[in-house]
């Protein structure tokens, strides 16, 4: 049951008091914290004056989308159920964000790809809810070992795709992403993604507000397609003539809206630079003929490598990317000015942030991109692995 | 937007990808330049009282009264195509139209460049249109036409438009009103 009824205008309906979002993460006092992905994912959650969650069992989102069920039984998420299977789910969150409802769901893995067809409606609907998705990887035999395989099939479903590197922005990201997402010319759905076990099951300190302020509620009039009600069903224009027939007019449509689609991520820009400071983080050496591009834990291992390239007299720096979508193409390209070599260390064997890299950059920068190295999942990107890569490249034949 | 005029077969280049986006709050944009929203408004109603066949589209959040501010808008909408001596066209909801829309009648999002075609229109108002077919067609209607388009948005303003400003209320309606009926006495029109 909706409980936007028992809100005033201070308070929502748990007796948070209602600020904004750059009071939230900027302004209001924090105190340290001790707790893994899953937790502070909660934490973040109950600041976020969320009307609806769903979830469906997947190692290893279970923990987080449990807890967010905690939340719906302390009186902080408004509705909360378990969906058949995660297609189920994904059309359920569907329907609670067209519906005028703050949503949020959570996935890893083989759920996510059971669930595809559902990414690219979310967009097409300008549905802006949040998907925290915890990467495990796809692969067969079936594992839930860490990896981050099923985050490439994301990318051109419409969405925003956000990366986190540790506990600490998954907490910050997971309150910006609803707020860009639901800014007007955005309005497309955001995908935070971290990777499993080492975020989501890793303790690790971290800085929160306290969960006495939360997020004003989600305001659906905004938004930039009528919500539904009893007059606009579910999908109405899904179902309109357009989709149906094959002329020009329903090509100029069909182009026009991917178009828009895609406009809506590129419009979040601003307001992402703004409550994540910065597209991307950079560290290391100013200097540095030697980069490494990676985003989540891959960039936490690369700065470890950066460290002990500092101690081999070597200059580096390592260019985390907050975003996937929308790409930070300028800020790379600026970041790299300078740099003979970058790296791009991953969790997945098929390199596709390497593959993004390079497509980007194709004849804008003269730095060589190395794709790798990689670990296909299973085990902690070894800073040794990166500097052995590095060393065999800068230092070739002779190795580390 | 600067390609004003036909690309034939492809709303794209979209504005967003020649690094063109909405204006930041209390701007607007003409063309791909941000710009005071006193200085866009003052364009806006030079285009629309020298452009042949001036037209407005109101869309369902003013031709509809869901609300008081929607009621004081349409009012003043009536008031602002009097000052510019323009026509209006209503887009009164966003299914396409088929077999064949009644284009001297209505625009619709998902084939405006129809109405703007038959009706030979070269400068057009877009307002109280959800946000999401504003967009779409204004992609559309640069791609086909070369109708000179003026997003008035009352959130973040539109980018595909070649005039657009945001945060557009009933008060700042009344600021356009006044600030045409001036532009309108100095083209003498």
């Amino acid at each position: 049951m909706s409980k936007r009824s028992d809100m005033t205008n201070t308070h929502n309906w748990s007796g948070q008091k209602l600020v904004s979002t750059d009071h939230l993460l900027f302004e209001a006092p924090r105190t340290k914290h001790f707790m893994t992905g899953s937790e502070v994912m909660k934490e973040a959650i109950k600041r976020c004056t969320v009307d609806a969650s769903v979830s469906y069992p997947i190692t290893p989102q279970s923990e987080a989308a449990h807890l967010i069920g905690e939340l719906w039984a302390e009186g902080y998420v408004g509705v909360y159920f378990r969906g058949e299977n995660e297609f189920g789910v994904m059309s359920e969150v569907a329907g609670c964000s067209m519906a005028g409802a703050r949503t949020v769901t959570t996935t890893s893995g083989p759920g996510t790809l059971r669930a595809m067809e559902n990414f690219a409606m979310w967009s097409g609907t300008r549905a802006p809810m949040q998907l925290c998705l915890m990467a495990r990887g796809i692969n067969s035999p079936l594992t839930i070992q860490p990896d981050n395989l099923e985050v490439q099939y994301l990318l051109e479903t419409g969405m925003q795709i956000w990366y986190a590197e540790n506990v600490q922005e998954l907490f910050d990201m997971t309150i910006a992403a609803f707020t860009v997402a639901e800014k007007p010319d955005v309005h497309v759905p955001i995908v935070t993604v971290v990777d499993g076990f080492f975020v989501s099951h890793t303790r690790e300190a971290v800085m929160l507000p306290d969960d006495d302020i939360a997020l004003h509620p989600y305001d659906p009039y905004k938004a930039p397609l009528p919500p539904i009600d009893s007059e606009m069903p579910p999908g109405r224009f899904l179902r309109d003539p357009f989709v149906m027939k094959s002329n020009y007019i329903s090509y100029a449509t069909h182009a026009s809206w991917q178009w828009e689609i895609r406009s809506a991520i590129e419009r979040s820009r601003p307001y992402a630079e703004h409550y994540l400071k910065g597209l991307v983080h950079i560290t290391g050496d100013e200097d540095a003929e030697v980069a490494f591009v990676a985003c989540g834990t891959a960039s936490n291992q690369s700065k470890e490598a950066q460290r002990e390239l500092t101690k081999l007299g070597i200059k580096s720096k390592v260019i985390k990317l907050r975003t996937i979508r929308p790409f930070p193409e300028q800020e790379l390209l600026e970041a790299l000015k300078g740099v003979k070599h970058a790296f791009v260390p991953e969790f997945n064997v098929v390199g596709w942030l390497a593959n993004e890299v390079r497509s980007k950059l194709y004849g804008k920068c003269d730095t060589e991109i190395v794709g790798g190295p990689r670990v296909g999942g299973g085990m902690s990107l070894p800073a040794e692995a990166i500097l052995k890569e590095v060393m065999e490249k800068v230092n070739p034949g002779k190795g580390a | 937007m600067a390609n004003q005029g036909p690309a034939y077969y492809s709303p794209y280049p979209a504005a967003t990808y020649e690094g063109v986006i909405t204006p930041p709050e209390g701007k607007a944009l003409l063309l791909e330049d941000v710009v005071d929203e006193e200085q866009a408004m003052r364009e806006i109603a030079k285009q629309m009282l020298t452009n042949e066949n001036a037209t407005i589209f109101p869309g369902p959040q003013v031709l509809y009264a869901w609300s008081d501010e929607a009621k004081r808008k349409a009012q003043l909408i009536k008031e602002m195509a009097e000052v510019l001596n323009a026509k209006m066209i209503p887009m009164y909801d966003y299914r396409p139209k088929y077999p064949k829309i009644d284009a001297e009648i209505e625009i619709n999002p998902n084939h405006p460049n129809l109405t703007i075609w038959h009706n030979n229109i070269k400068a057009a108002i877009f307002i109280g249109v959800h946000c999401h077919y504003a967009n779409v067609a204004l992609k559309i209607v640069r791609a086909e036409t070369d109708c000179y388009t003026i997003a008035m948005c009352a959130l973040s303003g539109h980018e595909d438009a070649m005039a657009t400003i945001r945060d557009q209320h009933a008060s700042d309606l009344e600021k356009f009103i006044k600030i045409a009926k001036e532009v309108k006495s100095e083209l003498g029109v």
